[in-house]
């Protein structure tokens, strides 16, 4: 079998096989559902495609306890459709791995050890956190062909080196994530939202932060920007839902509507984390505005995670199918500008063309000492290049 | 000792900022686990980040092992000295430098104690990581530790709160590991470093994010007959989909322990009583609290107390954090465990430690953290009485195994440190155990952060394998490789 890009394709049905494959196969370029393989820099170099696909299998779950063991190449819609059937969740809701998709990548959609392996999440980060949160113990294929565990299959545990952090949002280029042990939560009974809209980015921040500093519990708090108008969104959970989101709403003192059927909106806010190409923008609450203001001159879509300062932006002209020279260099240029104008806020170029890729740094620059510990880590897992290499950079 | 690193010590601190002495150096020969004791050859308590700096670069030009220690409370020898190394004391470095409710962030130095920070936030936010020493522990010894505390099941760790560390690592070098900002390009090294016992490096400032304080708590104590009915409720408010703030259990002996220090008028023949406190908006609280309550009547509950007012629930929380300091009033000794078992094994495994106690002839008193599971075991003996340390200790092992054989952990929140590298090697096996070893030379490759601790057997560093080169003989035409 081979891939698109004409390599081998290894496809392991263990973990000791996938770490036989990194030791003898080469260099490989690693993927799970394939809905996020052009995230950082193209890989340099690789002989195979290491699948994970046959590491598919929800291997237990632990409903009185609320964890579950699954392997990295369970497509995570899959995995959550069997948690739900136990009145649970998996608090982790990137694009690509909800109920009903958002149709980028592949038919499955997200695997699990590619969330985690990209870190990638969704409006779920402001209650439950980022994969490495949720995450408890991991098991990994290393380059020298030996299969390592670290974390446990318990909530509370601080036993050992946390590899699953080392692990997550390493992109592969660490080892390959083959299973993964995860803690769980009840499945609420319900949802309502209180949704503001506002035409001035700055004013709608800041009513996001206001919300964000209020003892709510709110279960997703997010701003979307699209043309001249956005959107503050503030879900909540559970039986008192409603009663929940009317208090958000008053506080909120904007325009202000409650939704009870709110999946779409939900499902909105992941699909704008899409597209042709996309920069996660890592800032703070406070500089939110000046993100929405920035994606609005630059006629960019935006959603954003208030309580933590992180932002997707979606910029116009971004077509895979008709990427020609010309669109990436606009693109390129539009980059430059917002990092410039967003500076010093790191912008990573998540998806966009190979050749623009190649043009701008997807990473937008790593600080030199921390990058030279990235590398010591890399030479010290990975020494001959085998996982995903130039992923981060040359040589990592 | 070498003078001249006595010397540069001295020029980095400041006189009267360095310990020789040998009596002097006796303070610092222990950490809140008091069976481990180890003088250093010297004592140092830097000023500054840049005095940390000078030591850790005066250590490494000397090829001498150190060991980084905060307020020294911690309970698994993490900052036991080494005999020929220099300990580095934090507890100077204890600034607030900023107070950033508009971004909800916090950065400090690694000796500001735990509970300053939900101080400095308040009372609008609040830093929920609550260890039971937290008036004493540094956030220093937090990070190290990734100190939990009675919050944790609702709030998380440590680790879920630390979004930026500046470290000095053992080569000397300074780096910043994440920020203030999330998701930052590049490895989680923050996040590798929290926990990580100080065995990478050490944090010289430390941006935690701080949250909004609940607008109401409520608190209850449900008593049981045995500790398996009290950890029965505990599922069935688990899996009722409550989050409770906080849920603690506490067996017989404790409870009677507790009410010889807090008096709180608890029954002390009850088998087990139940803390249960809900946190969060006032509405939604009542009608959970009243389901609390019905959970614990129906698992047979043979009484519900709420707490009426701040004080009551003042007095609830004394019983539960006097349980470890009232041990002494019951027996001369005792020594704590922390393991962690899956909450739904309760009932089996503390049946397996009275076995356990019963054929070691000892007491167990047992105090946990209902919801993630995590026990711990005060396993009570008389030191005085010849071979009953020796006979404590391996009971307090054999509890431990016994957790992790029904697929727990050897370690919740103390940490591994000296007293539990033993264990390693029940949870982790040789791949693991190199792969930590790994992550541990690609910061400390020459081996002197913290030695001796963590790993089960001492390690060096191997050079880093390296992509292949050619060796200089086969340069020189003098060898061929086959």
């Amino acid at each position: 079998m081979a891939s698109a890009a004409g390599l081998a394709v290894v496809t392991p049905a263990t973990a000791e096989e996938a770490a036989a494959a990194l030791r003898d196969a080469g260099p490989v370029r690693i993927r799970g559902g394939g809905t996020k393989g052009e995230w950082g820099r193209p890989v340099d170099g690789v002989a195979a495609e290491l699948r994970t696909v046959w590491l598919g299998a929800l291997v237990a779950h632990h409903a009185g306890d609320l964890t579950a063991v699954v392997q990295a190449g369970l497509p995570l819609r899959e995995a959550q459709a069997s948690f739900a059937a136990a009145g649970q969740r998996l608090a982790l809701d990137p694009p690509d791995g909800g109920a009903s998709g958002t149709g980028a990548g592949g038919a499955d959609g997200a695997t699990l050890g590619g969330v985690v392996a990209t870190g990638d999440s969704g409006p779920l980060r402001h209650r439950f956190g980022a994969p490495r949160d949720l995450v408890l113990g991991v098991q990994v294929a290393l380059p020298d062909g030996t299969v390592a565990r670290a974390g446990s299959q318990v909530i509370k545990n601080v036993a050992g080196y946390d590899l699953a952090k080392l692990m997550a949002g390493a992109c592969g280029t660490l080892g390959v994530i083959c299973e993964l042990t995860v803690r769980l939560h009840p499945l609420p009974e319900g949802w309502c939202t209180a949704v503001a809209r506002g035409s001035d980015p700055r004013a709608l921040a800041a009513a996001g932060s206001a919300l964000a500093r209020l003892p709510l519990e709110a279960e997703a708090l997010d701003l979307r920007w699209e043309g001249d108008e956005g959107l503050v969104l503030a879900r909540f959970a559970g039986r008192a839902a409603r009663e929940h989101a009317a208090a958000a709403a008053r506080a909120l003192a904007l325009d202000c509507d409650l939704v009870a059927d709110d999946a779409p909106l939900w499902e909105g806010q992941r699909a704008r984390q899409r597209g042709a190409c996309v920069m996660r923008v890592s800032a703070t609450q406070r500089r939110l505005g000046d993100v929405l203001a920035a994606a609005r001159d630059e006629g960019a879509t935006a959603v954003a995670r208030v309580a933590f300062g992180l932002a997707w932006l979606r910029l116009p002209g971004g077509d895979p199918a008709g990427a020609s020279p010309a669109a990436d260099e606009a693109l390129a240029a539009a980059v430059a500008r917002l990092r410039e104008r967003l500076a010093p806020s790191p912008c990573v170029l998540l998806s966009g063309s190979a050749a623009l890729r190649a043009q701008v740094d997807p990473w937008g620059g790593i600080d030199a000492p921390r990058l030279a510990l990235m590398r010591r880590v890399k030479e010290r897992f990975d020494p001959a290049g085998r996982c995903n290499p130039g992923r981060y950079g040359e040589g990592l | 000792m070498d003078r001249s690193l006595i010397a540069e010590l001295r020029a980095a601190c400041g006189e009267e900022h360095i310990l020789v002495d040998r009596h002097a150096l006796r303070a610092y020969e222990s950490d809140g686990l008091l069976q481990y004791a180890v003088v250093p050859r010297a004592a140092v308590l830097p000023g500054s980040a840049e005095a940390v700096v000078a030591v850790v670069r005066a250590c490494r030009d000397h090829g001498v092992p150190w060991v980084a220690r905060g307020s020294g409370s911690g309970l698994s020898g993490g900052a036991l000295p080494v005999a020929e190394g220099v300990l580095i004391v934090l507890s100077r470095l204890r600034r607030i430098l900023e107070v950033d409710l508009e971004d909800q962030r916090v950065v400090c130095e690694p000796g500001v104690t735990n509970v300053a920070i939900s101080a400095a936030v308040g009372p609008t936010h609040f830093y929920p990581p609550d260890p039971s020493s937290q008036i004493v522990c540094s956030i220093g010894g937090n990070v190290a530790e990734n100190s939990g505390g009675a919050h944790c099941f609702k709030y998380g760790f440590t680790t879920n709160y630390v979004t930026g560390l500046e470290v000095v690592l053992p080569d000397a070098t300074v780096v910043q590991l994440g920020g203030r900002e999330a998701d930052l390009p590049g490895y989680d090294l923050h996040g590798v470093f929290v926990g990580s016992e100080g065995t990478l490096g050490i944090a010289t400032k430390v941006t935690l994010r701080v949250v909004p304080a609940p607008e109401s708590v409520r608190t209850l104590v449900a008593f049981f007959d045995s500790p398996a009915a009290a950890g029965q409720a505990v599922s069935e408010i688990v899996a009722a989909g409550v989050v409770p703030g906080a849920i603690e259990l506490m067996d017989r002996l404790s409870i009677d322990a507790s009410e010889q220090m807090a008096a709180a008028g608890w029954p002390r023949d009850a088998g087990a009583a139940l803390l249960v406190e809900l946190d969060g908006p006032a509405s939604e609280l009542e009608a959970r609290f009243g389901e609390v309550t019905s959970i614990c009547e129906l698992a047979r509950s043979r009484e519900v107390r709420v707490a009426r007012d701040a004080a009551e629930r003042d007095v609830f929380w004394k019983m539960r954090k006097a349980a470890f300091p009232a041990m002494g009033r019951i027996s001369p000794h005792y020594y704590v465990q922390d393991s962690v078992i899956p909450r739904t094994r309760l009932a089996e495994v503390l049946s397996r430690i009275d076995e356990l106690a019963a054929e070691a002839g000892l007491r167990v008193a047992n105090v946990f953290h209902a919801g993630d599971g995590n026990l711990h075991p005060l396993v009570c003996y008389d030191g005085a009485v010849p071979g009953e340390a020796e006979r404590a200790e391996r009971l307090a092992g054999e509890i431990v195994l016994a957790c992790v054989r029904a697929g727990g952990s050897i370690t919740g929140e103390h940490g591994v440190g000296v007293d539990k590298k033993r264990y390693m090697p029940s949870m982790f096996e040789e791949p693991d155990l190199a792969a930590f070893q790994s992550l541990r030379c690609a910061f400390d490759p020459t081996g002197l952060a913290n030695p001796g601790k963590v790993m089960p057997t001492p390690r060096l560093c191997g050079e880093v394998p390296g992509p292949y080169r050619r060796h200089p003989l086969e340069a020189a035409g003098l060898a061929e490789r086959m």
